[in-house]
């Protein structure tokens, strides 16, 4: 039997203090029962003497402190998991959204997961194929990466994720990605959105939702990607499978740590926001990649709002501390009307070098990207410079840098949102961009690709030797 | 047992226990009857704040803390080599083949095997008078590194039995008889973690440890036995400059510390280094490297102790006469880890919440780097420890109260700018910002072993920079054609001392390390095409001409150019001439 306490004596914000608990123990599972059979749920932040510190999950709205029955379950949140999670609904704390989401499990974890021994790690290093060239071309994702999209209100990140979800695919493997999409404070429309291409890719079937919507309890929001991610790990790795975790909004997530670190006072850190977060965060994002002598691997593709479009902001600085890499959307890309408005610059694939090259993608991918790389920042300098001088203050080099830049947005970062392109396709593109340039100008290639894949400039130059 | 303390209090990795008098600051105990390890850090009455090595949920108040009245040490002895510790020196792979793929709670492995025997070769004979710090022996422990066993702290006295043969780490190897006893030495040695390892005296360090990277060894140089501090926005290249330097740098053994940081980046290192071979003695890199993994995922205090595992290790062979380098990546979430007890613990916060204790915690640090004279009065010993530290502030704001801290202690600042990575210009070290207090101690190693100008030639390179840097902002306001010729060549030549020379790719065959006879030589090719354009240009030949010269193609390929052909690198030079006088004789001047 579990022993009952109408204890509570303190109650602000998300938190309540229980009097006189025994054998509590940290980060364990709460129920206050507000009165018959309405249930809130809660987990312990601290213990000390005979008082139990609780952040309640749902809200403390209705919670008082001479009605209010406390239970202490023994025990932290756990998911229940069977094959079977795969093509239904949860909320944010792991619950079946609908009668029909209900499964016979197979088995219980706890959401908090454990750390991945490093030594466990296998290092990931198969590439996907997105079918968008900046980000196959430029910024390779790989198998068991973890990727986030750092965005602004009101750009299409979710076109993006849903495409990426949609278009995925490891070249010369059958095998599709089954998707955990865990919804972290997103509108009923934006996660629509999401369900309804899942539902017309077929993908549904393949997917397990996790949702915790803007107007699903705030707090709640804490244990949502782990539920998520707890489901991720259960697939991949004890059911073999590929499992593309798409996380949306990961501000929101941490707005909601905010509010629990200003309700228990503690020392703030940069914008208030508490300076644990980056553990926390890590505690999340490293939940992605593969194990050895498992089949099954977990890519993360979380997205965020930077909020005021500023990639120094707490959320996506920390979370780029952690992640293998940013994709950054762009606004005035946004405003030119390329779309995705992927900004390559300051966008990365850290992993990209270990999934790309000869029977990767394409032996010359690497010095080809370093090229467009460095040709693209130097056109957008130039473009720059223009600006204030005027095109015609520009030298002959400068000019054909201009026109890069330009040509580049327009034909390779911009695409269909159904567009599906080949790597084969993307690299090509390259190329054929590159080729205004005089020879001297791609210092990053070496002479053997550009003897075999920049035919055009071989026969000038045969055309001066003789 | 009257002896258990009693838990009072648990906060995250914080826990305050009661009935603890007795105990001392530092003392490891084992907290509930999982018997997480945790270390005292603060005492109060009978009660002890504990910060705990493991994960805490499920523990409760009123369960037992167990005494060890022992403080936090590291096993030092054969086996340390090649091995993946945790941040409290825990195998992880033998804790991965115990517990699985994930890691799990309350495992106690030992650091050093037991079981293992090592081959002890003698050093000393019976009879032969030792004291601390000595050699007794020495075990091969890899191809690369000769482990030798040293006498202990407190043990001086005649020798009196000496074993040869084969032995595990807790077999008595020699009998030492001391004016008070009998000591039997083993291989396995312990040392308290937070305490430096005495040495007879430090000595000034002037030798360059080599790196390989031009802008490092050539305008930034670090010493043996320096410190360098790699401050930088994320995914500014601060761990792929670790990672180089671990792989290529002129160092006898590496100890590598994970701190904070990702998975994958260890897992990748793990992977690489049985492959990898030295370069000098063709042998695995992994035969000379220690690491130690506490990922950003593992407990946050058991952070803060990693990096005083890793110093412990690193000075363990520096006694030894080696020359160790050793990386941590990132102090950052080291002082993030203190900042974060500190918080539980209520101590008054200093800058963005970081105890006030930071800068010298830090700075005790740094000061374990360095050249010393080795204890043993027996051998003339010198070892020497380097440490080069990552610093992550956020937001990449230099400002960041660790950076700052850091920044009074580290000779070196390679500091890496966000705007040179997202221009692919790696590695991101500014030429403008960054510095070395160490170029005038290693200026003489340079004039004797490359060339007496090599200080000339570089400070007239940096020059270029300098200029390069001030036109800039001319041509940003007014455009190029404000420009006289002569400044249009500051400009090439300083573009190709960026691209050319600065830039260097980690991924490349050849450019990824680079000897330093050859960064001479690609420096003075440089500086010889910027005279002799001045020189053409004085005599009127067309800026237009030089700035296209075919010429530049072929120096922008000298880094991807195998340094054993030295002879084709340095015909360059007389490719310059050549091509010159061509242009002269065409416009007929
Ligand atoms: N010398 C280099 N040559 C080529 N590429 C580089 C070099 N240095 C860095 N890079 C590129 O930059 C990426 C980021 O580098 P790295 O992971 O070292 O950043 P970091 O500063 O450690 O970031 P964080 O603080 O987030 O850990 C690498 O994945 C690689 O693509
Ligand atoms: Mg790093």
């Amino acid at each position: 039997m579990l022993k009952e306490y109408r204890s509570i004596t303190n109650i602000y914000g998300p938190l309540l203090i229980v009097e006189g608990v025994e054998n509590v123990k940290y980060e364990e599972l709460v129920e206050v029962e507000i009165s018959e059979g309405i249930l809130r749920n809660g987990r312990v932040l601290e213990v000390e003497g005979d008082k139990a510190l609780v952040q309640i999950f749902e809200g403390t709205r209705g919670i008082d402190t001479e009605k209010s029955r406390v239970r202490f379950l023994g025990r932290g949140i756990q998911m229940y998991l069977s094959p079977d999670i795969l093509g239904k609904v949860f909320t944010g704390l792991g619950k079946p959204r609908t009668e029909s989401d209900r499964i016979l499990p197979e088995k219980k974890l706890d959401i908090n997961g454990s750390p991945i021994n490093p030594f466990a790690r296998d290092y990931p290093n198969e590439f996907i194929q997105t079918g968008i060239s900046s980000i196959d071309g430029l910024n390779t994702l790989v198998r068991g990466q973890k990727l986030p999209v750092f965005t602004g209100a009101g750009l299409p990140h979710n076109k993006i994720a849903a495409q990426i979800a949609r278009q995925s695919t490891v070249l010369g493997k059958k095998e599709e990605f089954s998707v955990v999409f865990i919804a972290i404070g997103i509108t009923f429309e934006e996660s629509e959105y999401f369900i309804n291409d899942f539902r017309k890719t077929g993908a549904l079937q393949r997917s397990v939702l996790v949702l915790n919507l803007a107007d699903d309890p705030a707090i709640e929001r804490i244990a949502t990607p782990r539920v998520g991610l707890t489901c991720a790990e259960y697939l991949a790795f004890e059911k073999d499978m590929h499992v593309l975790v798409i996380l949306t909004d990961m501000t929101n997530y941490c707005e909601a740590l905010k509010e629990i670190s200003a309700a228990r006072k503690e020392v703030p850190g940069r914008r208030g926001y508490p300076g644990y977060m980056y553990t926390d965060l890590a505690s999340i994002y490293e939940r992605a990649g593969r194990i050895k002598g498992k089949k099954g691997s977990i890519t993360q593709i979380p997205i965020l709002t930077m909020p005021e479009d500023d990639k120094t902001h707490p959320v996506p600085d920390l979370t780029g501390y952690i992640t293998e890499g940013q994709i950054i959307l762009s606004r005035s890309l946004h405003k030119k009307k390329i779309s995705p408005p992927i900004d390559a610059l300051p966008s990365l694939s850290r992993l990209k070098d270990k999934g790309i090259g000869k029977n990767k993608t394409r032996e010359d991918h690497a010095d080809l990207f370093n090229q467009l790389y460095a040709a693209y920042a130097r056109g957008k300098e130039v473009q720059e410079l223009a600006v204030i001088l005027g095109e015609a203050a520009l030298t002959d080099t400068d000019k054909l840098y201009y026109k890069f830049a330009e040509d580049f947005e327009v034909q390779y970062v911009s695409q269909g949102d159904y567009e599906n392109r080949s790597i084969d396709y993307t690299l090509d593109l390259g190329w054929k961009l590159l080729s205004i340039f005089p020879r001297e100008e791609l210092k990053r290639i070496s002479d053997e690709f550009l003897v075999k894949y920049l035919p055009d400039l071989i026969s000038e130059d045969a055309a001066q030797t003789t | 047992m009257e002896n258990l303390g009693r838990i009072i209090k648990v906060s995250g990795p914080l826990v305050v226990a009661e009935n603890m008098t007795g105990s001392k600051m530092y003392d490891v105990v084992f907290v509930s009857e999982n018997m997480l390890m945790g270390e005292i850090i603060e005492i109060s009455h009978d009660r002890a704040s504990i910060q705990v090595y493991e994960e805490t949920g499920g523990v409760g108040v009123g369960e037992p803390v167990y005494r060890t009245d022992m403080p936090l040490t590291a096993e030092l002895g054969p086996g340390l080599i090649q091995s993946i510790y945790d941040g409290i020196q825990r195998p992880l792979d033998i804790i991965y083949s115990r517990a699985g793929d994930f890691i799990t709670r309350g495992i106690m492995v030992p650091a050093l095997s037991r079981e293992k025997k090592w081959v002890f070769n003698s050093l000393v004979k019976v009879n032969e008078h030792v004291e601390y710090g000595d050699f007794l022996g020495y075990v091969d422990e890899t191809t690369l590194i000769k482990h030798y066993i040293m006498v202990p702290e407190g043990v001086s006295g005649e020798i009196i039995e000496i074993y040869q043969g084969e032995f595990t780490v807790e077999e008595t190897i020699a009998k030492i008889k001391t004016s008070s006893n009998i000591i039997d030495i083993k291989m396995l040695q312990k040392w308290p973690v937070r305490k430096h390892r005495p040495y007879f005296k430090k000595i000034n360090s002037d030798i360059p440890l080599l790196t390989g990277y031009r802008v490092i060894d050539t305008f930034f140089p670090i010493a043996k036995g320096g410190t360098a501090c790699i401050p930088g926005p994320f995914g500014s290249g601060k761990t792929v400059l670790q990672q180089q330097f671990a792989r290529w740098i002129d160092a006898n053994v590496i100890v590598y510390i994970g701190c904070g940081e990702r998975g994958n980046e260890m897992t990748d290192v793990l992977m690489e280094f049985p492959e990898l071979k030295d370069p000098k003695s063709g042998e695995p890199l992994m035969k000379r490297t220690v690491l130690i993994a506490n990922t950003s995922n593992m407990p946050v205090a058991a952070r803060e102790a990693s990096v005083y595992t890793g110093i412990t290790i690193a000075e363990y062979f520096r006694d030894m006469g080696y020359s160790v380098a050793l990386m941590a990546d990132s102090t950052s979430r080291w002082a993030e880890a203190m900042r974060e007890i500190s918080g539980r613990l209520e101590e008054m916060p200093g800058d963005e919440g970081y105890p006030a204790y930071l800068g010298a915690r830090l700075a005790s640090f740094y000061e374990r780097a360095g050249i010393v004279k080795c204890l043993s009065k027996k051998q003339d010993i010198t070892g020497a420890l380097t440490i080069i530290g990552a610093v992550s502030p956020p937001g990449g704001d230099l400002s960041d109260p660790v950076v700052q801290a850091t920044l009074r202690v580290a000779k070196v600042f390679w500091s890496l700018e966000a705007n040179l990575a997202y221009s692919r210009h790696f590695p991101a070290i500014s030429w403008l910002n960054s510095y070395s207090l160490y170029n005038d101690a290693v200026k003489e190693y340079f004039d004797k072993n490359i060339h007496e100008d090599f200080f000339s030639q570089k400070s007239e390179a940096m020059t270029l920079l300098e200029r390069e840097a001030e036109l800039e902002e001319i041509v940003r306001l007014v455009g190029i054609e404000s420009l006289s010729g002569a400044e249009r060549i500051i400009l090439l030549a300083a573009r190709m001392i960026r691209e050319d020379f600065l830039q260097q790719n980690a991924y490349h065959e050849f450019d990824k390390y680079t000897i330093i006879e050859k960064q001479y030589i690609m420096l003075k090719i440089i500086i010889h095409f910027y005279k002799q354009a001045i020189e053409y240009l004085n005599i009127g030949v067309d800026i237009n001409k030089i700035e296209k010269m075919q010429i530049k193609e072929a120096i922008a390929r000298m880094k991807n150019m195998d340094d054993k052909n030295m002879d084709k690198i340095k015909s360059i030079n007389d490719k310059i001439d050549i091509e010159f006088e061509e242009l002269r004789t065409k416009e007929e001047i």
